[in-house]
C-alpha cells in the first residue's frame, strides 16, 4: 500500500469515528476542531511512542559503529560484544525494576517503586496510549545512557565489569534521577525542564564515563611525561561517519517521540518543528567543527566533524521544541565547538576519552540544558543548574562509589599484556579481522 | 662486532628498546613476524568449535653491537624481555663480518 493511500484510508477512518462521535463532542465544537476522537489518539500516541521508540533503538546500532570504527582493530570485537550486551541488559533492567522505580507513584517523590513494569494482556489497557508502548519508549532511552559509558571507558576495561556497572545503572542510578523530572519527582516540581534527555540521559552517562574514566585510568601509552599525548586513530573511519548518521537519524525519534503524543493537529506540528530544530543543531554543529578544526589545526578533522554533530544532537535535546531555528542553529553550533576544544583539554588533564563521549555528552548536555530558558520562558537558569548539579551529584557519587568498590575487589582494568595484545583476545579469544594485520586466518 | 637477534613478545618492545638506548646502543631494526617455540601456540574456540593458533605474533629486533657490549645486550634483553610465561621469546648472536654507514661510507665499529 503507498503512503498516500495509508494516510487516505486511516484519514477516512478517523472521519468515520469522528463522524460518530459528534453528538457528544457538541459542546466542544472548538476544541475537537484541533483533535481526534479518544481512540484515534490513543492509537497515534501509541504509534508515535513505537515508532520513534524503535528509530531510538537504532541508536544502538550508531553507538556501536561509531565505538567500533574509533577503537583499534585489535579491540573491535570487544567494543561490539559491549554494545549488543548493555542494550540487552538495558532491556531487562529496565524492565525488572527500571521503569516503575523511574514512573511509579514518584508524586513528587525522590523515587518510584522496586517493581517489574506490568505489561496489560491483550485487550484490557486504558488510558491514552498503550503502556507497553511508553515501557518500550522509556527502555530505549535508558539504555542510550548505559551505551554513552562504553565509549570512554573502550581498550582497556574488563567485560563483566563493565557489564555489572550496566546493570546497576540502567535498573537503579539512571531511573532514580530519572523519577527527579521525568517522573514526576522534586524537580519537575521544582521547575526544572529537560525536554528529551540532555542532562537526564546525555549528562548522566558523561558522568558516569567520566567517573569512570578517572578511576579506571587511561590507556598504556597515551600520555607520556611532560605533558605529551599519543593520538591512537580508531580503525575505521567509515564505520565512525556511518555510526554517527545512524544516531542523527535515531535521533528524530530521540527528540520527536519526547513530545509523548500525536494524538492532535498540535502535537504533529510540535513533532514536525522539532525534526526540523534536531536536525539544524546537528548540522550547526557539524560546520562548527569543520571551521574550528580548520582554523585551528590548519585541517579539518573527520571525528571532530562527527562529535560536532553528536554534541549539536545533544544540546538541542533539552529543548527541541521552543527554539526558531536561527537559535537551533546556534545551539548546536555552540556544541559543537564545545567538542573541538573540551577534546584536547580533557587529554591535558589526562582523562582518557575514547571516543569524546564526556564533551559530547556530559560537557554538550550541559550546555543544552542551560541553554533552555533562553528560547523557553517557563523555565530559569536557576532551576536548570540546579537540574544540572543535583543530577550531576547523584550520578557521579554513586557510579563513583560502584567503580571504585568493583576497582577493590573483582578489578576493572585487563594487564598490560592484555591491553597491548587486544582485548578482542584476553577478554573474547576473538578477532575483529582475522584475515587482515596479525589476524590469526592470514598466516 | 656481532649481530644479536632476539624474537620477543610485542608488548616488551618499549621496555627493551629503552633499556638498549641507556646501554648505549645507537640503533636497530624491528620486524613483525609471527612464529611458535616448543609449545607450538595455543586453541582458541569458534562458535563452538576449537581451532589452533600455531603462528603467534612476535617481535624481531635486530642489532649490530660492538663485541664488548654484545653480552650486556643479551643479558639486559633477556632480563627485561621476560615475563615467565611461555612464549618469551630466543635470542641468537652471529658475528659480523663487515658494518658500513652508507651516508658517509665509515666502515667497522665506526659505523655501529
Amino acid at each position: 500500500m503507498t503512503r498516500s493511500n495509508f494516510l487516505s484510508t486511516a484519514g477516512l477512518a478517523g472521519l468515520a469515528v469522528a463522524a460518530a462521535a459528534l453528538p457528544a463532542l457538541a459542546q466542544d465544537a472548538g476544541a475537537a476542531a484541533t483533535t481526534v476522537p479518544a481512540d484515534s489518539a490513543y492509537v497515534f500516541n501509541t504509534f508515535s511512542f513505537l515508532v520513534t521508540g524503535f528509530l531510538v533503538m537504532w541508536m544502538a546500532a550508531g553507538f556501536a559503529m561509531l565505538e567500533a570504527g574509533m577503537v583499534r582493530t585489535k579491540n573491535v570485537a570487544m567494543q561490539c560484544t559491549k554494545n549488543i550486551a548493555l542494550y540487552s541488559i538495558a532491556g531487562l533492567m529496565f524492565w525488572v525494576i527500571g521503569y516503575n522505580l523511574m514512573y511509579d507513584g514518584v508524586d513528587g517523590g525522590y523515587l518510584g517503586t522496586f517493581t517489574p513494569k506490568a505489561i496489560p494482556a491483550p485487550g484490557s489497557d486504558t488510558g491514552d496510549y498503550a503502556a507497553a508502548s511508553d515501557w518500550f519508549f522509556q527502555m530505549v532511552f535508558c539504555a542510550t545512557a548505559a551505551s554513552i559509558v562504553s565509549g570512554t571507558l573502550a581498550e582497556r576495561i574488563r567485560l563483566w565489569p563493565f557489564l555489572i556497572f550496566t546493570a546497576v545503572l540502567c535498573g537503579v542510578i539512571y531511573p532514580i534521577q530519572g523519577a527527579w523530572q521525568w517522573g514526576g519527582g522534586w524537580l519537575s516540581e521544582a521547575g526544572f525542564s529537560d525536554f528529551a534527555g540532555s542532562t537526564i540521559v546525555h549528562s548522566t552517562g558523561g558522568w558516569a564515563a567520566l567517573t569512570g574514566a578517572v578511576i579506571l585510568g587511561s590507556r598504556a601509552g597515551k600520555y607520556g611525561s611532560g605533558g605529551i599525548v599519543n593520538p591512537m586513530p580508531g580503525s575505521s573511519m567509515p564505520l565512525a561517519t556511518l555510526g554517527t548518521f545512524i544516531l542523527w537519524l535515531g535521533w528524530f525519534g530521540f527528540n520527536g517521540g519526547s513530545q509523548l503524543a500525536l494524538g492532535s493537529v498540535e502535537d504533529a506540528s510540535s513533532i514536525a518543528r522539532i525534526f526540523v530544530n534536531t536536525n539544524l543543531a546537528a548540522a550547526a554543529g557539524v560546520v562548527a567543527a569543520l571551521i574550528l578544526t580548520q582554523v585551528v589545526y590548519g585541517k579539518v578533522d573527520l571525528t571532530m566533524a562527527l562529535n560536532g554533530a553528536l554534541a549539536g544532537l545533544v544540546s538541542i535535546t533539552a529543548e527541541p521544541l521552543m527554539p526558531d531555528p536561527i537559535w537551533a542553529i546556534m545551539i548546536g553550533g555552540i556544541g559543537g565547538a564545545i567538542v573541538v576544544f573540551a577534546v584536547p583539554l580533557l587529554d591535558r588533564l589526562r582523562i582518557d576519552d575514547v571516543v569524546g563521549a564526556i564533551p559530547v555528552h556530559l560537557l554538550a548536555g550541559i550546555w543544552g540544558t542551560i541553554a533552555v530558558p533562553l528560547t523557553n520562558d517557563g523555565t530559569s537558569f536557576a532551576t536548570q543548574l540546579l537540574g544540572i548539579a543535583a543530577i550531576g551529584l547523584f550520578v557521579s557519587v554513586v557510579s563513583g562509589v560502584l567503580w571504585l568498590a568493583m576497582k577493590a575487589t573483582i578489578g576493572i582494568r585487563v594487564s598490560a599484556e592484555e591491553e597491548f595484545d587486544g582485548l578482542d583476545k584476553s577478554e573474547l579469544g576473538m578477532e575483529a579481522y582475522p584475515e587482515f594485520g596479525q589476524g590469526t586466518q592470514r598466516v | 662486532m656481532k649481530h644479536i637477534m632476539a624474537v620477543i613478545k610485542p608488548f616488551k618492545l618499549d621496555d627493551v628498546r629503552e633499556a638498549l638506548v641507556a646501554l648505549g646502543v645507537q640503533g636497530l631494526t624491528v620486524t613483525e613476524v609471527k612464529g611458535y617455540g616448543r609449545q607450538k601456540g595455543h586453541t582458541e574456540i569458534y562458535r563452538g568449535t576449537e581451532y589452533a593458533v600455531n603462528f603467534l605474533p612476535k617481535l624481531r629486533i635486530d642489532v649490530v653491537v660492538a663485541d664488548e657490549l654484545a653480552d650486556q645486550v643479551i643479558d639486559t634483553i633477556t632480563n627485561v624481555a621476560r615475563t615467565g610465561q611461555i612464549g618469551d621469546g630466543k635470542i641468537f648472536s652471529y658475528p659480523v663480518e663487515k658494518a658500513v654507514r652508507i651516508r658517509t661510507g665509515e666502515s667497522g665499529a665506526e659505523a655501529l
